[in-house]
């Protein structure tokens, strides 16, 4: 494409003038293969595997496109507000009329690189269990003792100070000084979890006020990390400000989202257990009182039965009702006596009645052979011995004849 | 109950009274156990104020370890 010379006035097609653009571009070798440093915005995935974003400085910004074959090799994934240094070349995208870095690699700088580092390593150790909710020890719920591993220096050891001696006076605090940034923080940070251990506190305080990530860093060590795992003592942390997540805070029996609010989860309100404590005294008492009470009810209950009052009178009473009963059997027996003698009479009678003597007294006789009364004129012979007997006798005599069949 | 925490003897304190709560005790057992409950309370207000605030810093020298006064 040439330019139009002045004699003759050229009307271009938009395509033209871009494509013109376009090509000035890309022949710029200050456009190409450029490294760029800056900061990630408005980073958004496609479902194409393109990944766009803007690449920002303090006054400027230019929009970023990498390809899935460039990106696909990437060992993270970008975010927000994470400072990178891309390699890529300027090229306009001509359906929109918009020009654009075409990246083909992407570095982390600085945060961004220790960022990487942290995913790596909170990943990592996540995968080995140091973070499991089940390893997580138990606060005390009244610890005696209270090691602080810190910097003696500045706000936070104070405010932890504060916090405990506002709500309890009976502990004692040790705290184990400590660098909290810088390279060898870690080393301080480790050797202080192990002191406080050996020395046997019942909790450990991990504190730091806020810094940049990079002075939290230590934090974030891995050797750290396994102190705090490893600790018999339960470990609080209370690192940065309220946003901050270290390494640190996710290996922690508990994370304090501020050093005071530290304290405050370790260490409780005395009044409170004094007033439980009291309640608790309170209860007893009164229960074991109401006890008392209820079985000195049954024990008056029962002295004030008769039985116990007035022994005398009960048996008195027994004694009247044996009495009353003997006096009845003894009744009843003479009159059950005097029917069986009324009734034995009254049978004599009838027996009487019935008897061969009764027919005796009216002038009849019963004749007998030796003790058999004789009834059947078979039962004798002549010549036999025969007894009659009469109403005032006997006699004896022989059969002489007899008549009858 | 030996090596007693003030955590074990107030959870010992409070079975005791729901015990004496539920009534059905003997009273030598009422008694023994208000004597124990008595005897609990008596160590966790001692438990309680047994140790006096103290504030000390390490200093971790040449693998030796001192305490010191902190401020």
């Amino acid at each position: 494409m040439t330019m139009a010379s002045h004699t003759e006035t050229k009307v271009y097609s938009v395509d033209e003038i871009t494509t013109h653009i376009k090509n000035l571009l890309e022949k710029d070798v200050n456009l190409q293969n450029v490294f760029v440093k800056g900061e990630v915005s408005n980073f958004r995935n496609s479902d194409s595997g393109h990944i766009y974003f803007s690449l920002k400085d303090e006054t400027s910004i230019i929009e970023c496109a990498m390809f899935r074959r460039a990106n696909r090799s990437l060992e993270f994934i970008p975010e927000n507000g994470i400072k990178i240094i891309l390699k890529g070349s300027v090229d306009l995208y001509k359906p929109r009329g918009k020009y654009q870095l075409i990246v083909e690699e992407l570095h982390l700088t600085g945060d961004g690189e220790l960022y990487l580092k942290f995913l790596k390593l909170k990943s990592k150790l996540e995968k080995e269990g140091l973070f499991k909710e089940s390893h997580k020890k138990l606060l005390p719920k009244y610890p005696k003792s209270i090691g602080i591993v810190t910097s003696p220096q500045g706000a936070v050891v104070h405010d932890i100070i504060k916090v405990v001696k506002r709500r309890y006076s009976h502990v004692r605090i040790v705290i184990y000084p400590s660098l909290v940034q810088g390279d060898k923080a870690k080393y301080d940070l480790v050797r202080g979890i192990e002191v406080l251990n050996n020395l046997n506190f019942e909790v450990i305080i991990l504190a730091r006020g806020g810094g940049s990530f990079e002075e939290i860093w230590p934090f974030n060590e891995e050797i750290v990390a396994r102190a705090i795992y490893n600790s018999k003592a339960p470990v609080v942390s209370a690192i940065g400000h309220e946003t901050d997540f270290t390494i640190a805070d996710f290996v922690a029996d508990k994370r304090a989202p501020t050093p005071s609010v530290a304290a405050e989860i370790i260490v409780p309100d005395e009044k409170e257990i004094l007033k439980e404590i009291i309640h608790l005294e309170k209860r007893l008492y009164k229960q074991t009182q109401q006890i008392f009470e209820i079985k000195k009810q049954t024990i008056w209950h029962l002295m004030s039965r008769p039985i116990i009052k007035k022994p005398w009178t009960v048996i008195n009473t027994y004694k009247q009702k044996l009495d009353e009963e003997t006096n009845q059997l003894r009744q009843a027996t003479t009159v059950w006596i005097k029917a069986i003698t009324e009734e034995l009479k009254g049978m004599n009678g009838r027996l009487n009645a019935l008897s061969p003597y009764a027919v005796l007294d009216r002038g009849y006789s019963i004749t007998m052979k030796k003790e058999k009364i004789i009834s059947d004129i078979k039962d004798i012979n002549i010549g036999d011995d025969i007894y009659t007997i009469i109403k005032s006798g006997k006699i004896k005599s022989e059969v002489q004849s007899k008549n009858g069949e | 109950m030996e090596n007693k925490s003030f955590e074990g003897a107030q959870k010992r304190i409070e079975e005791i009274i729901e015990d004496l709560e539920e009534g059905n005790l003997p009273l030598r057992e009422s008694i023994d156990r208000f004597k124990e409950a008595a005897e609990l309370l008596k160590f966790c207000d001692k438990e309680l104020k047994e140790v006096e605030m103290s504030i000390q810093k390490i200093v971790d020298k040449d693998g030796k370890i001192k305490f010191e006064e902190f401020e």
